[in-house]
């Protein structure tokens, strides 16, 4: 009866010969690694289903832990969400104090080189309108500060007390349109009067159109208006052009970024006038 | 009875391809007897007796001359089942259809041999297609005379016996 039920299965019969004659091969052939074929056919297919169940019994946990389970999370995540925003904003007051200390740090690098009285002091307020470049600093008279001082930070020279009250003082910065101060040009020695043009950039005057200029060269102060201190960093070069009455046209890009002034210090070393102070009000 | 008919041509086929083995052409048997047999029982039984022969042909050839046991049976065993399913859904009964068999059996067997053979690293084959073109030519041949042979001779056995007969 089962004999001819199989007969009556020719395709159940041959796959059992192929099976048997796999079988038998592979008892006999060893692999690359030496290994019988049988046994690392065997226990690699016995791997796959136990990779198998392994995914199902993944599948189930990842399910139950993923849904099932999370009916206590969101109070957690909540929890949570208020936590991250909390350490958000530390992050950020963190961040902040660390700006502030290399800022300070840098002023006091500046301090120690300049070799001058100075005072440092903090930015607290820009101007009040925009036709006029200034800012507002939180030292005074009650610091020793006076009108006529300079202003200068770690990339270079800011501008000079213009108003000094008590307790705090407005700065005049080099790019208002009424400032000035007596430059040289570093590489030649050519001096001339950087002036404010309003627009954030500084017009080098008074250079005679035979002089050695060129564009990346530094402009550093020279010390002859009075003001400022000697020698400190005004900006670069940005373009030469012909003038009029026999001068350069000469734009300098200002090396102090105004736009993110937060600590200054101010000079009060009384500078040595040559030359009568250029730039007044 | 059938049985033991098919068991004997097998057992004569061994029998007679181990003892011709000095009918050789460039190293390799130009012709394999116990397949011809096992091609025969297929046709003549049908894809379940084919296999059965070509399993046990094939394992007691391995037995007897191949390193690796399985690899002919699985040859031989698949030769003898597509034989048989074949032979049951065409007339296969004319010496053109059976030689045109026998050739395509013989390369199907050189396939399946060969290529496990190749694929288990076990041994190269190198430029094998003028050898199993001349294995196939030569089993066609063979196979289709005894074919001929084995249904002729019964009939003119009984024929001349007729003949005598109606002598006397």
């Amino acid at each position: 009866m089962a004999l001819a039920d199989i007969r009556q299965r020719p395709g159940v019969l041959l796959g059992a010969a192929i099976l048997l004659h796999v079988v038998l091969i592979s008892a006999q052939v060893n692999t690359v690694s030496g290994l019988p074929v049988l046994q690392v056919v065997t226990f690699g297919s016995f791997a796959e289903v136990q990779r198998g169940t392994m995914a199902i019994v993944d599948g189930v946990r990842n399910f139950w832990s993923g849904y099932v389970a999370l009916r206590q999370v969101h109070a957690e995540n909540d929890a949570l969400k208020h936590e991250l925003q909390t350490l958000q904003v530390r992050l950020q007051h963190e961040h902040a104090e660390a700006q502030r200390t290399d800022n300070l740090r840098q002023l006091l690098e500046l301090r120690e080189r300049a070799n001058l009285e100075t005072t440092a002091a903090d930015v607290i307020a820009a101007a009040a309108s925009p036709e006029f470049r200034t800012v507002t600093i939180d030292k005074g008279t009650n610091e020793g500060l006076a009108a006529d001082m300079a202003v200068i930070s770690p990339a270079g020279v800011v501008g000079r007390v213009i108003l000094p009250a008590s307790r705090a003082s407005k700065v005049q910065l080099l790019i208002d349109r009424n400032a000035a101060a007596g430059a040289l040009i570093e590489r030649t020695r050519v001096q001339g009067v950087v002036e404010g043009f309003g627009d954030g950039t500084l017009r080098m005057e008074y250079v005679p159109g035979s002089s050695d200029v060129k564009p990346g060269d530094l402009v550093v102060t020279s010390g002859i208006d009075g003001i400022y201190p000697k020698g400190f960093v005004i900006g670069t070069i940005e373009q030469v052009g012909a003038g009029s009455g026999g001068y350069h046209q000469i734009t300098v890009r200002p090396a102090v970024d105004f736009t993110r002034l937060e600590e200054v210090l101010v000079v009060r070393t009384v500078v040595a006038s040559h030359a009568p102070p250029e730039g007044d009000e | 009875m059938k049985i033991v008919g098919a068991g004997a041509a097998i057992l004569v086929a061994l029998a007679l391809q181990t003892t011709l083995a000095g009918l050789v052409i460039r190293g390799t048997a130009a012709i394999d007897l116990v397949l011809i047999v096992v091609v025969y029982i297929a046709l003549k039984a049908g894809p379940v007796p084919g296999l059965v022969a070509g399993t046990v042909a094939g394992l007691i050839q391995d037995a007897l001359s191949n390193p690796i046991l399985g690899i002919g049976g699985l040859a031989k065993t698949m030769v003898g089942f597509l034989a048989g399913v074949l032979a049951t859904q065409f007339i296969l009964t004319g010496p053109l259809p059976r030689l045109v068999m026998l050739m395509m059996a013989t390369v199907v067997h050189a396939a399946i041999f060969m290529g496990l053979y190749v694929l288990l690293d076990l041994r190269q084959f190198p430029n094998p297609v003028p050898s199993v073109i001349g294995q196939a030519l030569g089993n066609g041949f063979v196979g289709v005379v005894t074919f001929q042979l084995i249904e002729w001779l019964p009939g003119f056995v009984d024929r001349r016996r007729a003949g005598r007969f109606l002598k006397r």
